[in-house]
């Protein structure tokens, strides 16, 4: 199979590989995917409690290439958006970006989903820690 | 010398044919291009020299009889010439055939497509080393049992399967035993009559042959082996097998099997040290590196190992160098992990990690030592991108997590 010059670029100098402490509140982790199934992404986001803007985020992943590419890119997109515009990434804009063929679309799935989980994470977090009412400061 | 890219490491699924096969092929495509059916001028006699010379070799080869080989067209139609033709020759005696779960797809799918017709086939399952157990073959014989079909090894993981006890079981319960021996033949010695195989299948292009042609054994003496043809025409190779035979083809095949013949011990003990080389070294530099398939039993030119934690295409990615091929979900085109890893029972993980190094005739001990190199420094980056690897070194049980199965 051809791999698009960006699944390359993606694969060959990933973008954010790491770890966020997954105990700080305002790091929400998401963990998508199964070993059986050949992909398991790890996507996580820090989101600066003062602008609710997401500052970093990180990924590693287990997976075939585009897998790696779609995470990878994630990280770049998350970057400087606000929770509620990352949540509305889709997972088409991710295909478009990588030109990934059809039997690739799964991966950009799991990309979606992983953004998904690391806000839902995230925001169980910001709710357990602000009681309804309270300002945040 | 210095080394050419990309470097062929994927034996098991062709082989590049070697100058001295090329050279003996070439004067039958054009100068003596008879028909090795004509009967009546030096064109056709001169053709069936050539033939009854390769029959000669792949007889030698094997252990068996010159009149004993019938030319195919390759290894898929030899599996399917013996499966079928036992099957429908046999029909009278019983309807039951045995085989294995770890079997290539000529033979598997071909016993479905009988299945379909009314035939009974059980597929043994295999150990965890990928051998079959010969009590749980014993136990699968009925007295409607017509054939019993293993591999002579498997073109995955290069097991060896225990052909002699299988040949002694076939035969105590006068069952036909056929072997598909594609990996095998050439590669490790094989003797149709020690072994006690009755119809074998061969092909050219695993053993440096050319592609498109094959042979398949069958046995004449003890017991006399009949074949109902799948193909109906001429009547040529006793007629188990009409068409005009591909001489130019044939040559090649008879000349693969006369260098393999000579050059197998020696060339067996290179490889073997080569692949024990490119082992060691994977195993000394990483952790979490599994071996499929039983070491001892095992085609000398094999290695296949599963790097936990690093998914397979996203290696073969890495050492895009090096051909080599994967049992992930990935690089297949039914997006299933290898069924011949799963039936091992390891788990479909280990199959997504998992890497078929073949070694061949050409491989150097350069090609070796980079190959060893890229795929540790390739799998050690991986690793670095891998959550799978760090929840491992956390002392996470990978078991124990609940993953969100897609
Ligand atoms: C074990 C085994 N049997 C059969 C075949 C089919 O052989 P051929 O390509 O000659 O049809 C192969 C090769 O793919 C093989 O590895």
């Amino acid at each position: 199979m051809a791999y698009s010059d960006k699944v390359l670029d993606h694969y060959n100098n990933p973008r954010n590989v790491g770890s966020l402490d997954k105990a700080d509140p305002n790091v929400g982790t998401g963990m998508v995917g199964a070993p059986e199934c050949g992909d398991v992404m790890k996507l996580q986001i820090k989101v600066n409690p003062e602008t609710g803007v997401i500052d970093d985020a990180k990924f590693k992943t287990f997976g075939c290439g585009s897998a790696i590419a779609s995470s990878s890119l994630a990280t770049e997109w998350l970057r400087g958006k606000s929770v509620d515009e990352a949540l509305a990434i889709k997972n088409t804009e991710i295909v478009a970006e990588l030109a990934l063929p059809p039997v690739k679309i799964h991966c950009s799935v799991l990309a979606e989903d992983a953004i998904k989980a690391a806000i839902a994470d995230y925001k169980a977090k910001e709710e357990k820690r602000t009681p309804v009412g309270a300002v945040t400061a | 010398m210095s080394l050419k890219f990309p470097i062929y490491m994927d034996s098991h699924a062709t082989t590049r044919m070697d100058q001295r096969v090329f050279a003996a092929m070439t004067p039958y495509f054009t100068e003596i291009f008879g028909n090795a059916a004509s009967r009546n001028h030096a064109f056709g006699w001169q053709a069936e020299e050539a033939v009854e010379k390769s029959r000669k070799q792949i007889a030698d080869l094997i252990g068996a009889d010159a009149k004993e080989i019938v030319f195919t067209s390759g290894a898929t139609e030899s599996n399917n010439l013996a499966l079928k033709g036992v099957a429908q020759m046999y029909a009278e005696k019983g309807n039951h055939i045995i085989t294995a779960a770890t079997e290539h797809k000529a033979i598997l799918d071909t016993c479905k497509r009988l299945e379909k017709d009314g035939f009974r086939v059980t597929y043994l399952p295999v150990q965890t080393d990928g051998l079959i157990d010969l009590q749980q073959l014993r136990d699968a014989i009925t007295d409607k049992t017509i054939l019993i079909s293993i591999m002579y090894a498997n073109n995955e993981i290069g097991v060896v399967q225990p052909v002699q006890e299988i040949a002694k079981i076939a035969k105590e319960k006068g069952i036909l035993f056929h072997s598909d021996a594609v990996q095998a033949a050439g590669k490790i010695p094989i003797n149709v009559q020690k072994d006690g195989i009755d119809i074998m299948s061969i092909t050219g292009h695993k053993m440096y042959g050319p592609k498109g042609v094959g042979a398949l054994y069958v046995r004449r003496r003890n017991p006399r082996v009949r074949l109902a043809e799948q193909m109906q025409g001429g009547g040529h190779e006793r007629g188990m097998r009409s068409g005009t035979l591909n001489v130019p083809g044939i040559v090649g095949l008879g000349e693969a099997c006369e260098l393999c013949h000579k050059e197998m011990a020696e060339e067996g003990r290179r490889l073997a040290f080569l692949r024990d080389k490119l082992k060691d070294k994977l195993f000394a530099e990483l952790d979490e590196v599994y071996i499929n398939g039983n070491m001892q039993h095992r085609l000398p030119h094999n290695l296949n190992v599963s790097f936990a934690y690093v998914e397979g295409e996203s290696l073969l990615m890495g050492i895009n160098d090096v051909a080599v091929s994967s049992g992930s979900a990935c690089t297949s085109a039914t997006l299933e992990p290898s069924y011949v890893l799963k039936a091992l029972g390891a788990g479909d993980d280990l199959a997504h990690s998992s890497i078929r190094f073949g070694l061949g005739r050409f491989t150097t001990e350069e090609e070796v030592d980079y190959v060893a190199a890229k795929v540790i420094d390739v799998v050690k980056k991986l690793r670095e991108l891998s959550p799978l690897y760090e929840m491992f070194k956390e002392g996470v049980d990978l078991s124990k997590v609940q993953w969100t199965a897609h």
